[in-house]
């Protein structure tokens, strides 16, 4: 089971892993062009959060225990059974933000692209290396193999 | 005060279709020099702070940043280069010693570049490295010049000779002298584990020992140098070797000077001195007026680490260099240090760093012959440091007569360094000459490791590969083997002091 780990002493505060975030969602490598000519960009699916030194980055922790899963009235919310990820099927989500209210470390928010559904990071699963991990530049993001 | 006269030396050019306005060359640079206006939503660099350090190049994730030399255009002249020209309005405008980092950038002082080196044609056989074992490790210290034998009987030998304590290198680059204070932490331990690593050595340079460095103390040379900061019986015997810094390249003389503001508690703690307070490293050691001074810290240094440590001593090369190396070879030390011209540092007067001292190449060489003609060259080892930049460059030395080369700069520019020659600014964006934490967090210690021993696994291939080319397969066989140079467009007193032929002539 692969998870990110945050590695807050590394971290140098770029938002390069926001940036690339918002890429992998629109599903493109070419930033100019999402940027320039996407008109209603996904919001990040991690945040960079900064305290004068401290900065780092924190996305869903994909937790062993998820009160987003437990909180969901629908089962739009499981678990992947290959990666253990924890994602979202956005057909079935009724938009009623249980996950948003249920979600320890607020890494859950509405999509913007007009479907009421709710957005979370899923590492990336489809693309492969999550775009964060991949974009970081000081490997303050990793991708690890943790225990069963 | 008025306006500066002098123009920005960098002009940074940003493409603005690619810039997506992500704003994270305004997040990074720790100039200052890039800003956002929110009103007109674009990004607004000013120059006259941009100190040309390419980190913004480097994160921008678009391409869109290209950081340009300024190429302010006067009059051609020979003698007037803009550099000169902008040095003088500077201390017209300031009136201070013009301050600087790093090597010396002239070109006149590179000699490597003009020496070649052989290779086996037909009537001697060259070895290819991939199929046949190459030698490429050494040892430092003073080698004994008879060892005596006891035979007890025909199965049992035993050695009488207490065998001087070595050095083992297993590749003949060390990491040069770089002080805890003028590098950043995370910069050491990057240098630290890769030398941990490629079985080589570091050094901690004269600001004592952090306490998250110690268990690397196999793979550490411990400096003493002038100011004696962090200097106690522990720190001498937590390395594998002792080294006396008597001067250093980039500023020969001349004393060394953190300013408080980079004293922080952890460097205050290491260097054993108050947070705040200025670090003074005096030009000259105040216990060593002559080589029977140098001879009495040496000893002392012996008694104080059981004679179980090489004691070294590191000299910059000035003119006077084969008889100064001469005197403390005959002082006891194992091993000697060069260090040329072409050497850095992380804050030095701008003349001194640019006139004062020889190229390492003349150092070596003369060095070496002197050391030889006096009978004395396998009582030390001659390590040399200031301009390697390749792996060329350690064959070129050793065959002029090197034991083993340090490397400063090229570590540093592993680690990311991009020698904007900015280190006495203590803002580096690459996370190597500061102390702000901030900026110490760029340099992930595991990546500068991967990094400086990529370096240094690449050089080994080299080596090993050139070494083959020429038919030698261990380096202790290249070491002053200088029939193996030939020089290119030198001089014949220039050719005569480096003991060298010129190219064309045969053996």
């Amino acid at each position: 089971m692969k998870r990110i780990l945050v590695r807050e002493e590394y971290c140098i505060g770029c938002k390069l892993c926001e940036i690339n975030c918002v890429a992998a969602q629109v599903g493109s490598s070419n930033l100019i062009k999402i940027y320039r000519y996407v008109p209603e960009l996904p919001e990040p699916n991690l945040i960079v959060e900064e305290d004068e030194y401290t900065t780092f980055a924190i996305q869903c922790r994909n937790c062993d225990d998820p009160m987003c899963l437990k909180a969901c009235i629908t089962g739009a919310m499981h678990r992947d059974s290959f990666t253990g990820a924890i994602r979202v099927d956005k057909e079935r989500c009724v938009g009623c933000w249980m996950c948003v209210m249920a979600c320890p470390i607020g890494v859950i928010k509405r999509t913007n692209d007009g479907k009421k559904a709710a957005s979370k990071c899923e590492l990336c699963v489809d693309r492969g290396t999550p775009a964060c991990v991949e974009n970081c530049p000081n490997e303050a993001l990793v991708l690890i193999e943790v225990g069963e | 005060m008025a306006k500066t006269r002098t123009p920005p030396e960098f002009i940074l050019e940003r493409d603005d279709y690619k810039c997506i306005r992500c704003l994270v060359c305004v997040r990074v640079c720790s100039y200052g020099a890039n800003f956002y206006d929110e009103k007109e939503n674009r990004v607004y660099t000013e120059n006259s702070k941009c100190v040309g350090c390419h980190f913004c190049e480097a994160v921008c994730p678009t391409e869109a940043i290209t950081v340009k030399r300024n190429k302010f255009d006067i009059k051609p002249s020979a003698h007037w280069t803009s550099e000169e020209l902008f040095d003088v309005i500077k201390q017209a405008e300031t009136g201070g010693i013009l301050l600087t980092s790093m090597g010396n950038d002239k070109p006149q002082f590179n000699y490597f570049d003009r020496l070649v080196l052989n290779a086996s044609q037909v009537t001697n056989p060259s070895i290819d490295p991939l199929r046949e074992p190459m030698e490429i490790r050494t040892y430092l210290g003073k080698k004994d010049a008879y060892l005596e034998i006891f035979e007890e009987n025909e199965s049992q030998v035993i050695l009488k000779t207490e065998v001087s304590q070595q050095l083992k290198l297993e590749i003949p680059v060390m990491f040069s002298a770089m002080s805890y204070g003028s590098i950043s932490l995370n910069a050491i331990k990057s240098l630290a584990r890769a030398a941990e690593t490629m079985g080589t050595f570091f050094n901690t340079g004269e600001g004592g020992l952090h306490k998250d460095l110690k268990r690397f103390g196999k793979n550490m040379i411990v400096q003493c140098a002038s100011g004696r900061f962090g200097v106690d019986i522990d720190y001498l015997n937590s390395g594998a070797a002792v080294e006396i810094k008597i001067g250093q390249g980039a500023k020969p003389g001349i004393g060394g000077h953190l300013p408080g503001e980079k004293v922080t508690e952890a460097i205050s703690e290491t260097r054993m001195i108050p947070v705040g307070t200025d670090a003074i490293s005096p030009a000259p050691h105040h216990d060593i007026y002559s080589i029977e001074d140098l001879r009495q810290l040496i000893f002392a240094i012996k008694e104080a680490t059981r004679y179980k440590k090489p004691v070294g001593v590191k000299i910059a090369a000035v003119h006077n260099v084969a008889a100064i190396a001469s005197g403390i070879v005959r002082a006891g030390a194992d091993f000697v240090t060069i260090d040329g011209i072409r050497g850095g540092t992380g804050a030095t007067p701008k003349i001194t760093r640019d006139h004062v001292g020889i190229p390492i190449e003349f150092a070596i060489a003369v060095v070496d012959q002197r050391l030889r003609e006096e009978g004395i060259r396998h009582m030390a080892s001659v390590v040399v440091a200031g301009g390697i930049r390749k792996s060329a460059d350690v064959v070129k030395a050793i065959a002029l007569g090197a034991d083993a080369v340090y490397i400063g700069t090229t570590a540093l520019v592993s680690l990311g360094c991009h020698l904007c020659q900015r280190c006495y600014l203590g803002k580096c964006n690459w996370g190597i000459a500061t102390q702000d934490p901030k900026l110490v967090k760029r340099l992930n210690p595991e990546i500068g490791a991967r990094r400086a021993s990529n370096l240094l696994k690449a050089w080994t291939l080299e080596i090993k590969e050139i070494l083959g080319g020429m038919g030698i397969n261990a380096i202790e066989s290249l070491r002053g083997n200088r029939e193996v140079l030939r020089g290119v467009g030198l001089n014949e007193r220039e050719l005569q002091i480096l003991g060298i032929k010129a190219a064309g002539e045969a053996w």
